[in-house]
């Protein structure tokens, strides 16, 4: 149970002067129950990348496999597949449409053909994991707040009950405190139901803290893939693409050169504030 | 689908027609099609189509770009060409069943074809050739001299601008919302005629709503930068006739004389 995928490539705008080629020789595999972070630079071809995992975008050449099955394959049901691989895009909260959250909610489940009692199981399931409080469930998705239908459009695809949930810079466009809670009920629902999750993000401090695995993208090809500290040794590297590894990672490295004796490889601040604590006591 | 309409739709490169002044590529284009209904006889469109050919040669387009326009109107040329091939009275010339094809006929439709076609060439070589902006300049100011009749041409070409510069913006916005939805599993494909239309309110509604607050935005942000309409405003780039556009205006003049002229001959075949 995985997916997989072989030497993609995608090119946009092929045979016009503009074609960009957006993939390049992508080889990926992505076992069960990972949390990984994909990250790049604007334009580095994550957005990209994502959607072909759930058949969204054909790539130009090279193929996919999802639980061994080649998704490209003409008898392959994509519309299944969509339900497997849940991606919320960029600013979802932008596809609201219905005239409360529930029917919104519902709106995915109920494409899957499945009843209305289970589509309705479903969709109160998904809000009630998204933290989205039970007055809000019968209010125009219009009336909420920012962070609550960015909620609120997350649970739309969490209702389909994927294998795996891709999240297309679930954090743009909200405050610190916004962004927290929602990266902390993602980590959460990852290792309350085991699913495959997927952040793709710009910023290297959103994910360093949440995920098992960091791929980082620039101009179609993967740069690095591998777990955060091996990932943010590359200080010099991920700069010159445009990117920066967390400001704690700074601190560090700041510290060792000054002469103190300190393990950089944390990534976070609690992990940091050890490693201080134990170059401190070996002095 | 909807990427494949290229009225409207700017083709960046290098050219002598790109760079042309906009009200040049304006009354061109209007000309031409005047030009068009002149005719007679074939002559007078093998001369528009060897000028439009010219034309499309110096822009550096590709050709099938100017190709892709005529997709919109198939429908339409196919249903003008049929109705004129049944419908007109004359001699006959091949009949089956109910249905006659008259010499008469076969005349309009081949010409309202290939009108309709040369029409539809030749305004998207006007607007593959001409950024939005600098043909709603070109219109500005153009049609100045209407402002003496109270009509607000400014204002109008505002809204012009503004509407052509939303086009790629709500055609990106439909796509990325088609694809959410598509990603939630609905199904913009299948289905009769009311089931697709049915499809199209998770579509339409987040449409509407972004179109609208972007408007709103849009608004807010002229104000803040004090926009009052047009007057006293003036061009950071201002439209000013050089010796190219001269001479692209004395080409077009020379092509309306020698065209109308030999386009109007009786010719004793007439096409």
């Amino acid at each position: 149970m995985s997916i997989i995928l072989d030497h993609v490539n995608y090119i946009y705008g092929a045979d016009t002067p503009l074609a960009v080629k957006a993939l390049d020789d992508i080889c990926l595999q992505i076992p069960d129950g990972q949390f990984i972070g994909i990250i790049g630079h604007t334009g580095s071809g994550k957005s990209t990348l994502v959607q072909h995992l759930n058949g969204l975008l054909k790539a130009t050449s090279g193929s996919i496999y999802f639980n061994g099955e080649d998704i490209y394959d003409r008898d392959y049901d994509r519309k299944k597949l969509r339900g497997k691989v849940g991606l919320v895009f960029q600013y979802p909260e932008h596809q609201l449409f219905e005239i409360d959250v529930f029917t919104d909610v519902c709106f995915g489940p109920k494409n899957l053909g499945l009843d209305k009692k289970e589509v309705e199981l479903r969709a109160y399931d998904a809000l009630r994991k998204v933290g989205l409080p039970d007055e809000l469930f019968y209010q125009s998705p219009f009336e909420l707040s920012g962070g609550q239908k960015r909620r609120a459009a997350i649970a739309g695809v969490l209702a389909m009950k994927p294998e795996v949930l891709v999240l297309d810079e679930p954090t743009a466009g909200l405050d610190p405190r916004g962004r927290e809670e929602i990266l902390h009920q993602i980590k959460e629902l990852q290792t309350g139901t085991g699913m495959t999750v997927i952040l793709v993000s710009h910023s290297m401090e959103d994910v360093a803290e949440y995920v098992d695995r960091i791929i980082v993208m620039n101009k179609g090809r993967i740069l690095y893939d591998n777990v955060p500290k091996e990932v943010f040794r590359h200080c010099a590297e991920l700069e010159e693409v445009g990117l920066a590894p967390p400001q704690v990672t700074y601190i560090l490295h700041e510290l060792r050169r000054r002469g103190l004796d300190v393990d950089t490889d944390a990534t976070t601040v609690e992990e940091a504030a050890e490693a201080v604590v134990k170059a401190m006591a070996k002095r | 689908m909807l990427r494949d309409i290229t009225l409207g739709q700017y083709y960046q490169t290098e050219s002598v027609i790109h760079r042309l002044d906009p009200r040049v590529k304006l009354a061109g284009t209007l000309l031409f099609i005047i030009s068009l209904f002149f005719f007679r006889n074939f002559l007078g469109y093998m001369i528009a189509a060897s000028f439009l050919f010219l034309v499309i040669r110096l822009s550096h387009v590709p050709f099938r770009f100017m190709v892709k326009g005529m997709r919109a109107v198939l429908f339409l040329l196919l249903l003008t060409v049929v109705f004129n091939l049944f419908l007109t009275p004359g001699e006959a010339l091949v009949s089956v069943w109910k249905l006659t094809i008259t010499k008469e006929g076969l005349r309009t439709a081949v010409t309202m074809a290939v009108r309709l076609a040369m029409l539809v060439v030749g305004s998207s070589v006007m607007t593959l050739t001409t950024t939005p902006n600098n043909l709603t300049d070109g219109m500005e100011k153009g049609l100045r001299p209407l402002k003496l009749f109270r009509v607000p041409v400014h204002e109008v070409a505002m809204m012009m601008s503004i509407a052509l510069r939303f086009i790629p913006i709500l055609m990106e916005e439909t796509d990325k919302i088609m694809k959410a939805q598509i990603a939630r599993g609905a199904d913009f494909e299948s289905g009769n005629l009311i089931r697709r239309a049915k499809a199209l309110v998770p579509l339409m509604v987040p449409l509407f709503i972004s179109a609208f607050r972007r408007a709103n935005d849009l608004a807010m942000a002229m104000e803040a930068r004090c926009y009052r309409g047009g007057d006293g405003r003036t061009k950071m780039k201002p439209l000013i006739y050089r010796s190219r556009d001269r001479i692209a205006y004395l080409c077009i003049l020379v092509y309306l004389v020698a065209g109308i002229w030999l386009g109007r001959l009786e010719l004793p075949v007439a096409g």
